[in-house]
């Protein structure tokens, strides 16, 4: 089979919140097996276009559109979306009082099966694959019993988050800022994670704000979004020379490009 | 417009009939308490009476009630709407009178005597109404009047068996009848005892339930007790309760309500012991034009203790709920640890939520905090649970099931958790939350 070079076109995206524009035109092709990241200062639009790709409420496409797999989404409800292999791992995962972690997964990933024409798994199987994807991400044993988010702390969210893109495996995972709030250890754990994940058929957008996470995760594309538009792409490269140079060098090229 | 100074009159007839077939030792008891009834009557105004400032209790108080009648039911019939276990103490009352009591435990040493009887010893009868202030409330004073039958349960010093005694209170719903439950649990030092109150039935008529219980939880002694209340849209049920806690004694309360027509529960709890402890919770579902009132106070009066109030409720249709919790922390209560909160889940724009919690703190070194809240589910905890691929309806009814669970997962005994899993899991709507 050959390699699908757009899973993703995000074409001339415009994307709103309350009458604000927050995307002004953005272009981006993730083709399968490819990591790219998007780095930018705060308030830039980087979480925005994650969440706009996973179908989140709340914002108003006014102009382009994203394609997946050769469809548009721009109609399409979140959970069809990760059905079809879109994950999105959340900045700040939310808690979910009395739902059970066990409970939610095995509905989250029978959901997914059911639409992929695969059969329920039975709670033995579940249970398997369960533990198998727990271990990976080192997460506490109880952790799975609790409800879901609930009384963790910053680094057993995103580790719960990891977990869930391995139980989930998505064809694109979005990372929204997993990196922030996390100490070094966590930062492995979550990394790793990530690496066990990436494959040829698996493609990875990484939306950060430092440069830290891209030292365990190596990207294969990086682009550097400020005001709703990506001033610059190349390659990891990019990543520590705009670690070492901040974001006003970056600031400072779009006057150049404007001027010339 | 009736003056509440007449309702206690409209009984006297019934109060002398009733009289006849009771012991003597509870004549003066409820000589006094009729007393009491007539000159306070019932809190039909709200206006001024901060008690029932959210609750009309006219549509209780303006009918005349006839007293209900025992009829005898086939246990079947209880079985199939009320929790039960045959290794239980079963006690079982129709219409407010006791048809018996069934349970397979035959070594059990704890002692269920009806109230009103000549059987009861007196170091018993004497805590017949020792923790019940009815000198403010019409209701308590009424049942108190009224008292002929209920259950009084003493569970000796050092018997921490963990029996469940179940008392169910089924109400067959006959035309305009009243009765009136009362319990008396007596738990002695270094006990431990399980105890359900289940008020369940009702029909197409109105009828009115005024319990009253009074439960002693004795030194070192642990008390669970298990409130559930499961009525008809017509049924109206008052229930007041009094618990004092001794040193060292944890009371224990997890209260189910289920519906009726128009509901309250007073609870009132003495936290009267050093290293003495509470922990209330509740869930409370209303639908349709529904009420459920919880007024619940605890009273701090001991330093080293602790209370943790833990209520939740799930609104629908045109219901309504009120929340007023307050907790006391008096002078001498130092060191007193105290958590209370009020969760709302509303699933209609027309349903509504009057929560009060209070804090009354006149010792210096506590800690205490309270919140309440009151709404319908945020848009981020549906889309972060669809970013998963899970459906909003399942979704949202993983949120109601989830929300109840909190409470009912805390229920240890097995078949009661089971019972209200189902209980509540099959009368929750299928909603769906709209974004």
């Amino acid at each position: 089979m050959s390699k699908i070079d757009k899973l993703i076109e995000v074409k001339d995206l415009r994307v709103s919140v309350e009458d604000t524009e927050i995307l002004k035109g953005i272009n981006l092709n993730i083709g399968e097996g490819e990591v790219h990241a998007i780095m930018g200062p705060n308030g830039s639009g980087k979480s925005t276009l994650a969440n706009v790709i996973a179908g989140r409420p709340g914002y108003t496409v006014t102009g382009g559109d994203i394609v997946y797999k050769g469809e548009s989404l721009l109609e399409v409800d979140p959970e069809i979306r990760a059905r079809a292999g879109i994950f999105l791992a959340f900045q700040y995962p939310v808690e979910l009082p009395g739902v059970r972690t066990w409970q939610f997964l095995k509905s989250a990933i029978d959901a997914v099966r059911k639409e992929n024409g695969k059969d329920e798994l039975s709670v033995r199987e579940f249970d398997q694959l369960l533990e198998e994807k727990r271990k990976l991400v080192e997460m506490d044993p109880d952790l799975v019993k609790r409800s879901v988010n609930e009384g963790f702390s910053g680094g057993e969210k995103k580790r719960n988050e990891i977990l869930q893109l391995a139980l989930l495996d998505p064809s694109l995972a979005l990372l929204d800022e997993t990196d922030s709030g996390l100490d070094i250890d966590a930062l492995r754990i979550v990394s790793h994670g990530v690496n066990i994940f990436k494959g040829p058929e698996k493609s990875v957008l990484i939306v950060t704000h430092y440069q830290r996470i891209l030292d365990y995760i190596t990207p294969d594309y990086v682009h550097v979004l400020v005001d709703g538009r990506i001033v610059r792409s190349g390659d990891s490269k990019l990543a520590l020379e705009l670690e070492e140079k901040g974001y006003e060098w970056v600031r400072g090229s779009i006057g150049e490009e404007v001027n010339s | 417009m009736q003056d509440t100074s007449t309702i206690g009159d409209k009984y006297e007839e019934d109060y002398e009939l009733l009289s006849a077939d009771l012991p003597d030792w509870t004549s003066d008891f409820r000589n006094e308490a009729m007393l009491a009834f007539k000159q306070i009557g019932l809190p039909i105004h709200r206006k001024g009476n901060e008690k029932w400032k959210y609750t009309n209790a006219r549509p209780i108080a303006e009918p005349q009630y006839s007293l209900a009648k025992f009829e005898e039911i086939g246990l079947d019939t209880i079985k199939n709407v009320a929790p039960w276990n045959d290794s239980w103490v079963n006690v079982v009352f129709v219409n407010g009178l006791c048809q018996g009591i069934f349970t397979s435990d035959t070594a059990s040493n704890i002692q269920v005597f009806n109230i009103a009887s000549d059987e009861l010893p007196p170091n018993i009868a004497k805590l017949v109404g020792g923790i019940v202030d009815y000198s403010d409330d019409g209701f308590a004073a009424w049942n108190s009047a009224f008292m002929s039958d209920g259950s009084v349960i003493n569970v000796p010093d050092g018997d921490n068996s963990g029996t469940v005694i179940n008392m169910i209170f089924f109400n067959q719903g006959l035309a305009r009848t009243v009765n009136h439950p009362r319990v008396l649990v007596n738990s002695g030092k270094k006990s431990n005892i399980n105890v359900i109150e289940n008020y369940v039935g009702g029909g197409d008529n109105h009828t009115l339930t005024n319990s009253v219980s009074e439960i002693y939880v004795g030194e070192s002694a642990t008390v669970n007790h298990y409130r559930l209340m499961s009525e008809t849209d017509h049924t109206y049920d008052v229930g007041y309760g009094r618990v004092k806690i001794d040193t060292d004694g944890k009371f224990n309360s997890r209260a189910f309500f289920r519906g009726c027509g128009i509901g309250r529960y007073d609870l009132n709890v003495l936290v009267d012991g050093e290293n003495a402890s509470c922990d209330l919770q509740g869930l409370y579902f209303t639908s349709g034009n529904q009420h459920m009132d919880n007024f619940i106070n605890i009273d701090h009066s001991k330093p080293h203790c602790q209370s943790n109030l833990f209520y939740k409720g799930i609104l629908d249709g045109n219901s309504r709920a009120v929340f007023g919790g307050t907790v006391l922390v008096r002078k001498e209560a130092q060191k007193t640890d105290s958590i209370q909160s009020d969760k709302n889940l509303i699933l209609s724009p027309k349903a509504e939520v009057d929560s009060k919690p209070a804090l009354f703190i006149y010792a210096d070194d506590v800690k205490c905090a309270h919140g309440a809240t009151a709404g319908n589910i945020d848009a981020d905890t549906v889309f972060y649970m669809r970013s998963r691929g899970v459906d909003l309806e399942t979704a949202s009814r993983l949120i109601i099931y989830g929300f109840a669970g909190e409470v009912i997962d805390k229920v240890e005994i097995e078949e009661l958790r089971s019972y209200l899993e189902k209980a509540f899991l099959t009368s929750l709507p299928n909603h769906r939350f709209e974004f």
